[in-house]
């Protein structure tokens, strides 16, 4: 039961890479980062379950808090500086 | 099989469906504000169900309230990402592919 | 079962890793790392390294994506093209590569107990450890007493490495002429959203971070991992509510002292313990019990360690930070 939801979360992770790496602006690339990050909190969970061992739980809170704060620092550093490329096409600007 | 067992279960099927819905949305739909769309629908909607289920079988434990906490910050960081997410991407000018007009 | 999942998450490695290679524009790279990190700490839980995972954690997808991008900021964003296809070194690479997979034949099965490895060290710890050292997690036993002295090397280099950024990138604003004021105040009031969530998540961050502090002892945690969650939770407060609030928190005097007084403490309890009477960083001297002594003598090291990784990482983004408004 866990192993086929450890399975399917990994699947789940595979889509989020492929877009991490074709995604033609940065914001597609920050997104899937950030839903990559959610999808190994709840990993790292599913596999403490696996292997009966709690500790895991800690190691997951960890990553839900500091996932936050890599998305927010990107996104301050796009807003600051604002030559920053985002690989837009150029009539969208 | 008791009761938990099969509510864990259930719970776990239905998050990994919309696990992977969110996954297949996020590489199939054309531009950037549906796949934030689809992305943070589903995380949300995800995390909780699977947490849920690990909730059921862990029972009255230290660890039920450490998941709860993982549920809470989960759900806040993910929706606050998406909307800063968006509203920055609107500031930089990436526009929302819009739908082409019905034809009458 | 947890073989599947490791050979699919070695794959999604490497499959990051030639994307990291190949993409030449720098964000991308970093956001790449980012996952790259994410899939190492999974790797690492399911090896069992329970404190390893941790600090990538707590390290890899926070701290390490800020000052990556903090020291993309000070240059191009994009990689150039080589002038040259490197063949001779791609064919060098090869023949070592392939020689050293050669060697790693003769090497013992991976995991199997009757390793050399396994049999050195390793039962004395586990046997020892709860009657010498005492505390339930052997990481802990192993780092902070069995194995201080590195750990004082550790904490050391940390501080070198924040030293010599700080002479490199400079770390006050005495230059700046005194009334030019940066124009903060116009973009905190549009993130109403963003400043009520910071303020539920930072002190909870806070607290967690001192929580791993004083848990270490009995599970996956310590001194490094409380350090860099620390620190996390100041540079979102700072990324939130601008650079200049966050100098007023955490002045950067305060955080030299905090940084220098860390080591202190550590290598100050060294000698310590040669003043009362055994080698440097034995315990045992520090209490009545040696057990106490040992508990006294882990709970100030893992203090101090934590202190210094803390003050480094705010100094480190404070000196990224600063020259990157100086010069933009």
């Amino acid at each position: 039961m866990y192993a086929a939801a450890s399975l399917a979360i990994l699947v789940v992770m595979g889509l989020a890479l492929i877009r991490a790496i074709l995604g033609p602006t940065a914001f597609d690339r920050l997104l899937s980062v950030n839903m990559f990050g959610t999808k190994t909190v709840l990993l790292i969970s599913v596999i403490g379950f696996l292997t009966n061992r709690p500790d895991f739980l800690d190691i997951a809170l960890v990553y839900a808090l500091v996932n936050f704060l890599s998305t927010i620092a990107v996104l301050r550093y796009f807003e600051q500086h604002k030559s920053a490329p985002t690989d837009q096409k150029e009539s969208q600007r | 099989m008791t009761i938990l067992d099969i509510t864990t279960a259930l719970c776990l099927t239905a998050g990994c469906f919309l696990g992977i819905t969110g996954g297949f949305g996020i590489y199939r739909l054309p531009d950037f504000y549906t796949r934030l769309h689809a992305s943070s629908v589903t995380d949300s909607a995800c995390a909780f169900l699977i947490l849920f289920g690990l909730m059921l079988q862990s029972g009255f434990t230290l660890a039920t309230v450490k998941l709860c906490f993982i549920f809470f910050f989960l759900v806040l960081s993910s929706t606050t990402a998406t909307h800063a997410l968006a509203k920055t991407a609107r500031s930089r000018g990436l526009e929302p592919l819009l739908g082409r007009e019905d034809k009458r | 079962m947890e073989t599947t999942i490791d050979i699919v998450l070695l794959t999604f490695l490497c499959i990051t890793a030639i994307a990291i290679i190949y993409i030449r524009k720098l964000f991308c790279g970093i956001m790449l790392l980012g996952i790259f990190s994410l899939l190492s700490a999974c790797l690492f839980v399911t090896m069992d390294a329970v404190d390893v995972a941790f600090t990538e954690a707590a390290v890899g997808t926070g701290i390490s994506t800020i000052l990556l991008l903090g020291a993309m900021g000070q240059t191009n964003a994009h990689e150039k093209r080589p002038p040259y296809q490197p063949l001779i070194a791609l064919l060098v690479v090869l023949v070592t590569g392939s020689v050293l997979v050669y060697g790693t034949m003769d090497l013992p099965v991976f995991g199997t107990p009757d390793a050399p490895i396994h049999l050195h060290v390793a039962p004395r710890y586990i046997q020892q450890s709860p009657i010498e050292v005492g505390p339930p997690n052997m990481v802990t036993s192993v780092l902070a007493s069995y194995r201080g002295f590195d750990t004082l090397g550790e904490t050391a280099v940390i501080f070198t490495a924040g030293i010599a950024l700080v002479a490199l990138l400079g770390s006050s604003q005495k230059k700046r002429p005194p009334c030019a004021s940066p124009p903060q105040p116009a973009t905190l009031h549009d993130h109403l959203i963003l400043r009520i969530v910071g303020k539920m998540f930072i002190p909870l961050i806070l607290l967690f971070a001192l929580y791993v502090q004083f848990h270490g002892d009995y599970g996956p945690g310590g001194g490094f991992q409380a350090g860099v969650i620390f620190a996390s939770g100041i540079i979102l407060y700072s990324l939130i509510f601008g650079l200049n609030t966050a100098m007023r928190v955490v002045s950067p005097k305060a955080l030299r002292l905090l940084g220098s007084l860390g080591v202190l403490l550590f290598g100050g309890v060294g000698l310590l313990c040669i003043a009362l009477g055994g080698n440097f960083l034995d315990y045992n001297t520090l209490a009545a019990r040696p057990v106490d002594g040992q508990h006294l003598g882990i709970f100030l090291i893992e203090l101090g360690v934590g202190t210094t990784v803390f003050a480094i990482m705010v100094m480190m983004f404070y000196a990224f930070s600063l020259r990157g408004r100086n010069t933009s």
